[in-house]
């Protein structure tokens, strides 16, 4: 199978209106690539509430994607919106709202990457006469010939690197994936953009989860799962004994390690150890009672197509800009693992994912069913 | 016509047309000249009131209407809702509902969801298989409580020909206004409002080589209107704001070049409309051309390729420098299959497989074959893509 796409051939540029993929377009041109660009509207704003319009930036929203077709028109290339709202809607929103139910905190980037934008982008390219994509992310790929297979390896930029979200992605899709920026950082993107005078390269970076434009994903529970949410009645805040402290306004409105707005005075700081829809208690503990040496994660992908059997010491993330923890993997059965950190670490969170990393190569990744 | 841009050929007339020359000719006439406020006593203004009365006598002519019932608007979207709201406000203490279709445009449908939210009440009539009304179903939803019926001259899809002139009458029979969207027939159709019995219709000036941006309702004089724009006295003191005298007067001449061609031109266009379906049907495979065989707008082609996605098709035309449409496609780049053609009872897989064709001035005999070639083309490659891809899912489901 072909690495690489040849010189001018047609390479589908995900574009989503920010200034990373727009130059990340530009460098598929002056690597002589035929580039389409194409934006993947993945949300409509009439779903999920709130003021899409006082947002700077939106993925999916009008704006952005007026702005990919501004920046495609200046680079002379065609732009085209493909709505793969439903799958979305099915897939990752309908995920975010039922974890939080069950306790957990999700994080619908990795479950987008692995499950929608990649599978659903690569489906319809062929139509174009394309066989690769290309997005703006930070992160590399090389091939390993011992293995034959795709590696994922971090972006450069270690302020950038955006391989925790894309643990996920299939050999078979990692194998048909660009990353053109994977060796910039986020400055010398910008410095380049503006070179090339792109219309995009002033644009404010958008981090809140692009269908909860706020970034109040409390309202948006409230607002898109009404029902489910008012069902959920106010219960007690207990210590690590079971002492009642407080009362909580519904557990889903909670995370593992918050601090804040909990309304218990005990004397020192406590945290949310753990969420418990069973009993619809939250239990708080001190600085240390939040701490964990393992976490059992399930789903694991081996993305880089080398399958773990062995215990295997390896880096940990445990959550998005966490640069990992040095930790020992052992393998389970039906893609399940075992973390065992060498240092305990603070709110390990169910829903989130763990990734593990030998140096700068992404081992794989799987969710976080529990710690302790 | 010298607006072909380079090598495109533009088939999505029903989206909008380019502009004539010698509207742009006017235009510039009319901005360079007589750029005076027409509401103005002195003689700048006077001039600029006089050029934009005759160009209201010469549009009202062109619908067998008086200069009295033609109100400039900015478009087709303006004059839907200038006559949906502004009957529904005359004749509330008449009663509160109001006949319109499934297969309407959103301007008349989305108003109408709007007068619903404030009390008044609505029947969406159902279209048959080539998007028409029957004018059976209209009588049969009229009540005492009916104020207004509003039934599109021909939907811009499928551009399926209603029988106006038969609801007309009997909404006329009934004592109810009619309002008709004519956006896509008029210069193409024959129009006489009189003959029709519309009370209101409406039209844009960006479908018939106008500029953007301007259009007219023609209001029945015998009925009230209540207007939506308030402020000043202009249009009869039922439209407010300083007339757009360039957009209007480029109006006018486009209208007029309409009427001076419209039978041979409609003719024409039937002609390559024909020559095109039978190119398409004859050559590709599981085709089928949507629509009444006859009552469809000339040079208007609706048509569905089996196992394809028409809006790829559309993309890939468009790389090869062929301008159609899938007809479900908005600005946002929504795919929802259209309300329009769900209404005529498609199922989506079907609405989703078909593209808009729609031929007009910028089209000659030439093109067809250039046309027919390339959705040829396009349609294979879009097939073989969905082939390999049910290919590998059956292999990997195999593997699993």
């Amino acid at each position: 199978m072909k690495r690489k796409p040849d010189k001018g051939e047609r390479v589908v540029a995900a574009m989503s209106g920010g200034v990373d993929s727009s130059l990340m377009a530009k460098l598929l041109l002056d690597q002589g690539y035929d580039v389409i660009g194409v934006t993947m509207k993945l949300w409509t704003y009439e779903r999920g509430g709130g003021n899409s319009r006082a947002a700077d930036s939106n993925c999916c929203s009008i704006e952005e994607i007026n702005d990919a077709r501004m920046v495609c028109h200046q680079l002379g290339i065609p732009h085209y919106v493909l709505d793969f709202s439903d799958t979305f809607h099915d897939t990752v929103v309908e995920n975010f709202v039922s974890e939080y139910l069950n306790g957990s905190t999700p994080n619908p980037c990795v479950l987008c990457n692995s499950r929608v934008r990649w599978v659903s982008l690569l489906d319809r390219i062929g139509e174009f006469g394309a066989e690769f994509i290309a997005t703006g992310h930070y992160a590399r790929r090389r091939y390993n010939p011992e293995t034959d297979s795709m590696e994922l390896l971090q972006g450069l930029d270690p302020h950038k690197d955006q391989s925790y979200v894309l643990w996920g992605v299939s050999q078979d899709l990692l194998r048909r994936t660009l990353w053109p920026l994977g060796n910039f950082t986020k400055d010398t993107v910008r410095e380049d953009a503006s070179d090339a005078n792109l219309h995009t390269a002033q644009r404010p970076e958008s981090f809140e989860i692009c269908f909860v434009t706020d970034n109040d994903y409390r309202r948006f529970l409230s607002e898109y799962a009404t029902e489910e949410m008012e069902s959920i009645p106010e219960g007690d805040i207990v210590d690590t004994e079971g002492n009642v402290l407080g009362k909580h306004e519904g557990y889903p409105n909670y995370t593992i390690g918050q601090r804040r707005g909990l309304g218990v005075a005990v004397g020192e700081p406590v945290y949310v150890k753990e969420i418990r829809p069973e009993s619809n208690r939250i239990v708080v503990g001190k600085k240390q009672e939040v701490l964990s040496q393992t976490c059992e994660i399930a789903g694991v992908n081996y993305t880089s197509g080398i399958t773990l059997t062995e215990p295997t010491r390896v880096r940990a993330a445990i959550r998005y800009n966490h640069r990992g923890a040095e930790a020992t993997i052992i393998p389970g059965d039906k893609n399940t693992a075992t973390i065992e950190f060498d240092e305990p670490q603070h709110a390990i969170t169910p829903g989130q994912s763990a990734v593990f990393f030998r140096d700068d190569l992404v081992l794989g990744g799987g969710f976080i069913k529990q710690a302790a | 016509m010298g607006n072909r841009k380079s090598n495109i050929i533009y088939a999505d007339h029903s989206a909008t047309t380019p502009v004539h020359p010698q509207v742009i000719e006017e235009m510039q006439r009319v901005m360079t000249d007589v750029w005076g406020n027409a509401s103005s006593v002195h003689q700048i203004g006077r001039s600029a009131k006089v050029e934009l009365e005759m160009a209201r006598e010469r549009i009202a002519g062109s619908i067998n209407a008086a200069r009295n019932e033609t109100f400039f608007t900015s478009g087709g979207t303006e004059s839907d809702n200038f006559a949906l709201r502004g009957f529904a406000e005359a004749f509330r203490s008449k009663g509160k509902h109001i006949i319109t279709s499934k297969a309407e445009h959103h301007a008349v449908l989305h108003t109408c969801e709007a007068l619903e939210k404030n009390g008044y009440s609505v029947t969406y009539l159902e279209v048959n298989e080539h998007g028409m009304v029957n004018p059976g179903d209209v009588k049969a939803a009229i009540t005492d409580e009916t104020i207004l019926i509003s039934i599109m001259h021909a939907n811009n899809e499928i551009g399926a020909i209603n029988p106006i002139g038969e609801i007309g009458a009997l909404a006329h029979k009934h004592d109810i206004p009619f309002h008709t969207d004519a956006v896509q027939t008029f210069g193409k159709l024959s129009i006489d409002v009189k003959e029709l019995n519309v009370d209101a219709l409406s039209v844009s000036g960006h479908k018939i080589y106008g500029p953007k941006g301007i259009g007219f309702l023609y209001v029945n004089r015998n009925l009230d209107i209540i207007p939506q724009l308030t402020g000043g006295a202009q249009e009869r003191n039922l439209r407010a704001g300083t007339e757009n005298l360039p957009a209007i007067m480029g109006l006018a001449k486009a209208v007029e070049l309409s009427m001076e061609k419209r039978e041979s031109e409609s003719e024409r266009l039937r002609n390559l409309q024909h020559q095109l379906e039978a190119g398409l049907t004859e050559q590709i495979s599981g085709t089928t051309v949507h629509g009444h065989p006859e009552k469809r707008i000339p040079g208007l082609t609706h048509i569905g390729f089996d196992n394809v996605d028409g809006e790829s098709l559309v993309m890939n035309l468009d790389m090869r420098g062929i301008a159609v449409s899938s007809g479900s496609a908005c600005s946002s780049g929504s795919v929802n299959p259209s309300h329009g053609l769900m209404a005529m009872g498609y199922e989506p897989d079907r609405a989703k497989s078909a593209i808009r064709i729609s031929l007009g001035r910028s089209n000659t005999e030439e093109d067809i074959p250039v046309l027919v070639e390339a959705i040829k083309e396009e349609v294979a490659r879009v097939r073989s893509a969905g082939e390999n891809r049910n290919q590998t899912k059956k292999e990997k489901v195999v593997h699993a």
